[in-house]
Order: C-alpha cells, then structure tokens, then sequence
C-alpha cells in the first residue's frame, strides 16, 4: 500500500474534483462550480487559468475582473507552494496519460521500440506560438484545440466528439512517445512548469540511502529532473517536476521524501 | 573555459531556425482552423453578450452561464458542433430562452463576455437587471411559409412572444381572394426583440417559418448619410454639422456655365 500512497491521494484528488464539477451542472451543488478554465468556489472565490487568462490578455480583450483575480490566486498558490502540481493532482488528461505510460512499461514498447525523436522544449515554443496567434487572430487560439478542456468541459458539460481527441491522445502516448503529451507537447503544463519553478514544496534525493536501483526513473514522466539520483543530496528544483510523488511511492530506501525547498546540495561522496 | 566554435554556433542558430520553421508550419495549421471556427456567424449567444468577435476575444468558456441557466438553454459547443468550442449558445427551436427576470446566467460570467450594464435599467436611480434590453438576436420571418400569410388564421408566434404586442404586432389586411376574409401577418419590431425564439419554440410549420438570426446578419444599417427631415430628433444630427465641397476639373464652373461652353467655340 505504502507502493501507492501518493498514487492513490493523486487519483482521490482527481476524481473528487471531477464529482464536485460535474456535481455542480447536474445537482446544483454551490462547492465548486464552472470547470478548469474558470471556477467559482463556494460562489465565491473566483478561479482561473493563467494561461488561458494570458492568451485572453493578447488578444486585447477587457478582462473581468474575475478571471483576473482567479489566475493571481491559482499563480500564487503553485508559484509558492504547489509547483506543477495541476498537471499531476489536477488535470484529468493525467490519468490518461498515466494509463498510457504503464501499459507501455508493461507491455515495453520501449525497449522494442526505437526512439522518436521530441525535444523537451517542444512545448515551450508550442506556448510561445499560441500566444502569438492569440494576439494576431483576436481569439484565444489553445483554448479552441485544448484537449484538456475538451475533456474536462466534456465530462462536466457533455463530450460531442471530444472523446476522438482523449483518444488520440493516449493512442500518441501508447504507441508513439513515452509521455508524449505531458512531457513535450502541452503548453498548459509548461505554464505551469513556469509558474511552478520556484515553489517551496519539493522532493528531496538523499543520496546516502540510494541504492541506485533505478526505480524511480523509470516511473517518472520527467525523467530529466531526477539528474541527481544517485549522485548528490538534493532538491528536485526543475520547474518541469509534476510532483506527482511516484519516485516516493516507488523508493523502497527512503531516498526520496517530499519536504521543503531546500538551496544546499552536497554530492554522494562527501558523506 | 569552453570557447565557442563556430560549429556550436552554427548548431546553436539551426536550431532556433529550425524551431521558427516547425512553429511557423504548426502556426499555418493551427490558424486556418481557427479562422474556420471564428468565422462562424451562425450562432445565438446568451443574453448580454459583447458583440460576437469581442465575445469570443473575452469568453474563457467555464460554463458557468450554461450552469446558472434553469431551462437548460445555453449549451457549451461541443467538438463537433462546428462552433468556436466550448463557448456557450442556444438554439431556440430546441430550447428557447424564458427571459428569466433575474438574468441568473449573465452576473456569474467572470470573463465580461456578458457585459451586466447592457442589460440594467435604472428604475429611480437604481440599477436593476432589465432582460427586455437583451439583443440576442433577431426574429425573422418567412412570409412565403407563415401560414398565417396565405390566410389561415395563426397567431402563435404573436402569443408566444414574451413582449406581447410590442416586439411583434399583427398587421390586418384584407384576403381579396376570399373576399370576407382578413390576413392578420405577424410583424416584428427589431428594437423590441430580444431574440429570445420564444416565437420560433411556436411557430407550428414543419421548419419555423419565424425563426431567430443573430442581428448582425439580420440587420442592415443605413449610414450617417440620411436624415429623417420630419422628424425634430433626427433634425438634430444636422446641428453642427459641416459641408464639404469637393472641387473637380467638371465642378470648376457652374453646371449652366459647364453646358454652355461649347469648347471655345
């Protein structure tokens, strides 16, 4: 059990906000009303995402007050404390792409398979191209393809043809790229990933108990930013950590614990 | 220190150019299709929405209008629905709007897409939602399919409309082919409609021969250039106004003095 504690938070996490959202439009429940791109808790505070927020901004539109208010909340709470934690806590497209990866762990096509080549930076360039089409063509130009919309508003407010694309999406991940989706194309989660670089809650490598079995590795969907496994005690500090918690999960040594942000680093030998 | 080889600049300049290449292939794509779906005009937006391309600048597509709606009017467009998606709208031969006095769906919008102050009154000096401002769009009717054109006798848009004798009247004519008969038309009056398709919801042709249009194409718009001179209000557009006087090689001379002249004969 101890294998799947953050797994199992994660996907109680998910799921129960899926229930409130889809509770909201059928039942009238008050908690948490509207979906991932604006909410309303409690018809109170108001919610919002930033990066939809930001290509609403480029296209020259007025901005209510709301969404404004609803993305300075939602940025600060991942800037300070979260991180990328949407992409892993949050986002329903996760589960997707998490079902994706094992069946390919499972089934190793990546041993079979050889690499198609994507570079990281893919979805950064994705990012900075949705913001400059926003603001030459008057719309917010991700948030009409947004998968991840299309599949939250889909399950909240009816699917249409919306499953088409979840599908892709997971064929592309299965069959293609190993965390194709998350980890090179969505710009949603480089925002995030941007947002999320400095904040205080972060895994912590201690390289004395590591046994350098590799477990961890080979369950993140970011691999790069476990650099330093193995090699010296330090934070995950790479703004692209979902802090999805897997490597704690999986770490049958201890060695890696979520804690606080931490500046120090000090390499394995020095112990 | 590592010094920098023209290699690993030239490594360093394709790739950026190579990122600026695939972005500018995606960026073709990707704005062909969203050309394709901004450009649809056929679409019914909630009550108190910004003018459709600024609606679809502001609109951050949460859903909570469709959410506030108790008719189950407004619908997110689904992929497939061939609308910019997940912006909400209504098709009122399904599900028309009820005009609720409360405007319970436009006071939610957090985006401004709904603008409140385009659908408040102030009645003493207080501000109170007013829904008979909403600009939905506009009635239209088919007289060729209205029944109620070829002389039978139907009045069901006109009952149904919500500003009852206001944003539809009943023209009577007289029915020459009977006689004795009258036909008493529908006619609608667009500073009065809201658009609210209560009257298409009625109308009993197979396709309603009423039916909504969002008012940008239902409308024409005749310019500054024409003025009213019987009416006092219009008059006064005049006040203030200042003539132009465009000289031409043909305007030079007087028109008598223009057909006089016989080219210096």
């Amino acid at each position: 059990m101890k294998n799947y504690r953050y797994l199992l938070l994660r996907r109680l996490t998910q799921i129960s906000l899926l229930v409130l959202y889809v509770g909201a439009n059928i039942w009238g429940w008050k908690v948490l009303q509207g979906n991932l791109s604006s909410s309303s808790v409690l018809g109170v505070v108001p919610l919002s995402d930033p990066y939809a927020v930001m290509q609403i901004a480029v296209t020259g539109a007025s901005l209510g007050i709301d969404i404004l208010l609803g993305a300075l909340i939602v940025t600060l709470f991942y800037g300070v404390i979260g991180g990328r934690a949407f992409c892993s806590w949050v986002c329903p497209i996760n589960m997707i792409t998490d079902t994706a990866a094992w069946l390919r762990r499972v089934l190793k096509f990546s041993e079979v398979q050889k690499r198609f080549y994507m570079n990281r930076s893919l979805r950064y360039w994705i990012l900075g191209l949705s913001l400059i089409l926003s603001a030459l063509m008057g719309v917010a130009v991700f948030e009409l393809i947004s998968p991840i919309s299309m599949a939250h508003r889909g399950l909240i407010f009816g699917m249409g043809m919306g499953g088409g694309a979840l599908a892709v999406i997971f064929l592309f991940d299965l069959l293609v790229h190993e965390n194709g989706w998350c980890g090179y194309v969505c710009p949603l989660g480089a925002t995030h990933s941007l947002i999320g670089k400095f904040s205080l809650i972060r895994v912590w490598h201690d390289a004395a108990k590591c046994t350098d079995c590799r477990s961890c590795i080979t369950v993140c969907p970011e691999k790069e930013v476990l650099h330093m496994i193995n090699r010296s005690s330090e934070s995950v500090l790479m703004g692209e950590c979902t802090n999805c918690g897997r490597c704690v999960d999986v770490c049958q040594e201890d060695a890696l614990r979520f804690s606080i942000r931490s500046f120090t680093k000090q390499p394995k030998d020095e112990e | 220190m590592k010094t920098e080889t023209p290699n690993e600049r030239r490594r360093f300049l394709l790739s950026i150019a190579r990122g600026i290449g695939l972005s500018a292939m995606g960026a073709l794509v990707w704005s062909a299709y969203v050309g394709e779906v901004k450009a649809a005009p056929l679409v019914l937006r909630p009550p108190g929405a910004l003018d459709e391309a600024e609606f679809i600048k502001n609109c951050i597509k949460c859903g909570l209008c469709v959410e506030a709606c108790p008719y189950d009017t407004l619908i997110l467009a689904r992929p497939g629905d061939n609308l910019p998606m997940g912006t909400p709208y209504f098709t009122p031969r399904s599900v028309p709007c009820y005009m609720c006095t409360d405007i319970p769906c436009v006071p939610v919008c957090p985006s401004g897409a709904l603008n409140e102050l385009s659908v408040t009154s102030y009645v003493k000096n207080k501000a109170v939602l007013d829904i008979n401002k909403a600009h939905m769009g506009l009635a239209v009717v088919d007289e060729n399919s209205c029944i109620a054109t070829w002389g039978i006798q139907c009045d069901a848009c006109y009952r149904a409309c919500p500003l009852l004798g206001e944003a539809i009247t009943i023209e009577h004519s007289k029915n020459d082919r009977t006689g004795k008969h009258a036909f008493l038309k529908p006619v609608v009056h667009p500073d009065q409609c809201t658009g609210c398709g209560l009257c298409e919801h009625a109308c009993v042709t197979q396709i309603a021969a009423i039916h909504i249009l969002p008012r940008a194409l239902a409308m024409g718009k005749v310019g500054d250039h024409y003025i009213k001179g019987w009416d006092k209000e219009d008059e006064k557009r005049l006040e203030g106004a200042s003539i132009e006087v465009t000289k031409t090689k043909i305007s030079e001379k007087s028109a008598l003095d223009s057909l006089n002249d016989e080219g210096g004969l």
